[in-house]
């Protein structure tokens, strides 16, 4: 099991990186606009922690969101054609990078206003709980979002009525470029939940394993009726918060530290150590990543754009003036 | 859908027997309906449950439905709201209660960044059907922080629909259309017409949920209005046919969409116009109608369409002062004289 695992988990990660510098490079040339945030670096949190989740889970993400997509099933050329604003986006070019969506992965989106997604989350969560559904929502938010006022709100709702969702905070220390300790009195983020008495952990989320254990654990919780848990991943982004920073406020030497942190290299690193994986599985895992995301762009590239500026504002087209058309 | 909805009525008519209703006892109604109706339908909002809803709205529903059909909030209008939208996702069909406009303030995020953007963003891939209700208006002195009119911010998002029941029929079939829409629908209610008593029948056959409503036929003149300013608008007709100026009354209904059709049939009669409103005239929804008229009947008309509105102060608490800062009818049959002019015989 663990040698499966473990590559899939190194392929999953590969990808995830591959993906997102492609996306770097595509903006650069002008192909994808907007604003673009990326995940390397923070790859092991949605990584780990999406492959312990279960197909009917429902998932609610902030704006940085490509790589929740992929490990929900999203194709690699449905994201990348989002990116490029196509209408074979997941969203059909309607929302781009901030805005991915797949009804059929029961991924909820994608949502550029800080805090948002935890009403949302304990929307869905209530839902289930009302219908007694066995599925559960897992919900993504960074540590800058803990100080707006619908985490509160939401956390305390969530354990009221014992819903079953799982928070989690993928704590890369920045909110654009303050840093964690200027923001927060306390910047233990899995403590947080404590006024609602929401229980919480704190995981290092630079290590893939570790955080599929924890959220293993975390979803245990959550699946057995006692409500919801806090689960906090500790991470870093080796860019900018979005292709508009340069991230120019960290200093060189915490830079190297967390770089030296890497998890995609300790996973490699550890699985070549143990004897899990040989050089040349991995090479082959790095080859089918480039390939892949290589096809995505190819796709993205070649598909058409949307056309219609009035689809889906309403499930029926409406005219304001007039009610239907 | 129509058999249970007879069914429905028959369950209900017993305890009900009367021809008449106040309007938050056909919200009552709509609501009741709407739970036993659809399991998916379920109402959350501050005080609404063991306490039976701040204007009684959702009295008995409680005993009746349970809890998580019938949900007291917490004081956290921006996350029950968008509780409400995530839910609506999934399968739900919450209807959402803010207990004063004032409040949904803090609940915009929910409201025009997620219920109005959703299907829009996804590519269409989810619906939203959400209804959230609002009671605002000016009330009875509760002074500037309690008497917010919030139409023409609601009205500028695409993604919502808005209606304004001004008669307990209306509260009651727009209530029951918005819950059965699947689209979000802000259902924005009045604080003075809660206890407003007009006929009511349970089997007449509801409109279109935008229509606009002819509340009385006239010549001279169509005044046109929504919620509590359609009550304003027919005293001002009282007082205008004394002197044979025949106004025509429009009660609006909709306020996204607008019915302009309507509006443009009767000013091609009357010639001339008049939008009463409860909110500041700038920048309000009465700019919106006025101007959507003039684009489209410029040369029908006799002169300007004007606004009668509210005056451009936040509402002040004193009595005297509160009542200056809202049109009446006094302030109606004045607008109108100005354009009609002395009549000759
Ligand atoms: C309500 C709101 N305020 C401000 C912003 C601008 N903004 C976008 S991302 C961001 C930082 C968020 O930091 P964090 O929650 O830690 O997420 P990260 O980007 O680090 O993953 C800010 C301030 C916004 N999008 N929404
Ligand atoms: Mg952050």
């Amino acid at each position: 099991m663990q040698r499966d695992l473990i590559k899939q988990f190194l392929y999953d990660m590969l990808l995830a990186r591959r993906f997102e510098e492609a996306a770097a490079e595509q903006y650069t040339q002008g192909k994808v606009a907007g604003f673009l945030h990326l995940y390397p670096g923070e790859e092991a949190v949605a990584v780990g922690s999406l492959r312990a989740a279960e197909p009917g889970d429902y998932v609610v993400t902030p704006y940085r969101e490509h790589v929740h997509a992929l490990m929900r099933g999203v194709t690699p050329n449905a994201v990348m054609a989002e990116l490029f604003g196509r209408a074979t986006g997941c969203s059909g070019g309607y929302g781009g990078s901030m805005h991915l969506f797949s009804a059929e992965h029961r991924f909820l989106g994608g949502y550029a206003i800080v805090g948002e997604t935890f009403p949302l989350a304990i929307g869905v969560g209530y839902w289930l709980a009302m219908k007694q559904s066995p599925d559960v929502v897992l919900c993504y938010f960074g540590e800058g979002a803990v100080n707006q006022g619908t985490f509160h709100e939401s956390l305390n709702m969530a354990a009221l009525w014992k819903l079953p969702v799982l928070f989690i905070c993928e704590n890369n220390r920045y909110q654009i470029g303050t840093e964690i300790h200027r923001n927060s009195a306390v910047t233990e983020v899995y403590k947080r939940g404590c006024a609602s008495g929401v229980p919480g952990k704190h995981v290092d989320g630079m290590d893939v394993l570790a955080v599929h254990q924890a959220t293993q654990d975390a979803l245990q919780h959550v699946h057995s009726g006692s409500g919801p848990f806090l689960l906090e991943c500790e991470t870093y982004r080796f860019r900018g918060h979005s292709m508009a920073d340069s991230g120019a406020y960290r200093s060189a030497l915490e830079m190297a530290e967390l770089k030296a942190r890497d998890p995609l290299l300790n996973l490699r690193n550890r699985a070549l150590q143990e004897g899990w994986l040989s050089e040349d599985d991995i090479e082959a895992l790095f080859k089918k990543a480039h390939e892949t995301v290589d096809e995505a762009v190819r796709f993205a590239e070649q598909s058409p754009p949307p056309t219609d500026l009035y689809k889906d504002i309403y499930t029926q087209p409406l005219d304001v003036y007039r009610g239907a058309p | 859908m129509t058999r249970a909805r007879d069914a429905d009525a028959e369950m209900i008519a017993p305890a009900h027997p009367r021809h008449e209703l106040m309007v938050w006892e056909a919200l009552n109604l709509a609501l009741d309906h709407a739970l036993a109706a659809d399991d998916a339908v379920f109402v959350l909002g501050e005080d609404v449950g063991l306490y039976g809803g701040s204007y009684r709205v959702t009295q008995g529903l409680y005993a009746k439905y349970g809890e998580w059909r019938v949900r007291d909030t917490p004081i956290s209008e921006n996350s029950f709201t968008g509780l409400g939208v995530g839910a609506a996702l999934v399968g739900g069909r919450p209807v959402v209660e803010i207990t004063t406009v004032n409040f949904a303030l803090l609940a915009l995020d929910a409201i025009i960044n997620l219920a109005a953007k959703i299907r829009y963003m996804s590519g269409g891939q989810f619906r939203v059907p959400l209804v959230v209700r609002m009671a605002g208006g000016v009330a009875k002195q509760l002074a500037a922080q309690h008497s917010q009119r919030l139409e023409h911010t609601v009205m500028n998002v695409p993604g919502l629909r808005i209606v304004a029941p001004a008669t307990p029929q209306d509260a009651y079939w727009q209530l029951t259309q918005a819950v059965r829409e699947d689209d979000p629908v802000i259902v924005l209610e009045h604080e003075l017409l809660y206890f407003k008593k007009g006929p009511f029948d349970i089997h007449a056959a509801a409109p279109p949920m935008h229509s606009a409503a002819v509340r009385r036929v006239g010549a001279h003149v169509t005044l046109i209005a929504w919620q509590r300013m359609v009550d304003v608008c027919l005293q001002a007709a009282d007082l205008l046919a004394q002197d044979d100026i025949y106004a025509e009354v429009i009660d609006l209904r909709s306020l996204r969409p607008i019915d302009l059709p309507l509006l443009v049939e009767s000013i091609k009669k009357t010639h001339r116009g008049v939008v009463v409103e409860e909110d500041c005239k700038f920048a309000g929804a009465g700019a919106e109608i006025v101007a959507a008229l003039q684009e489209t009947i410029f040369f029908e008309l006799d002169g300007p369409i004007l606004r009668v509105a509210a005056a451009d102060v936040p509402t002040p608490y004193n009595g005297a002062l509160e009542a200056a800062s809202i049109p009446d009818a006094a302030a109606v049959v004045h607008a109108v004289r100005r354009m009609v002019g002395p009549r000759e015989e």
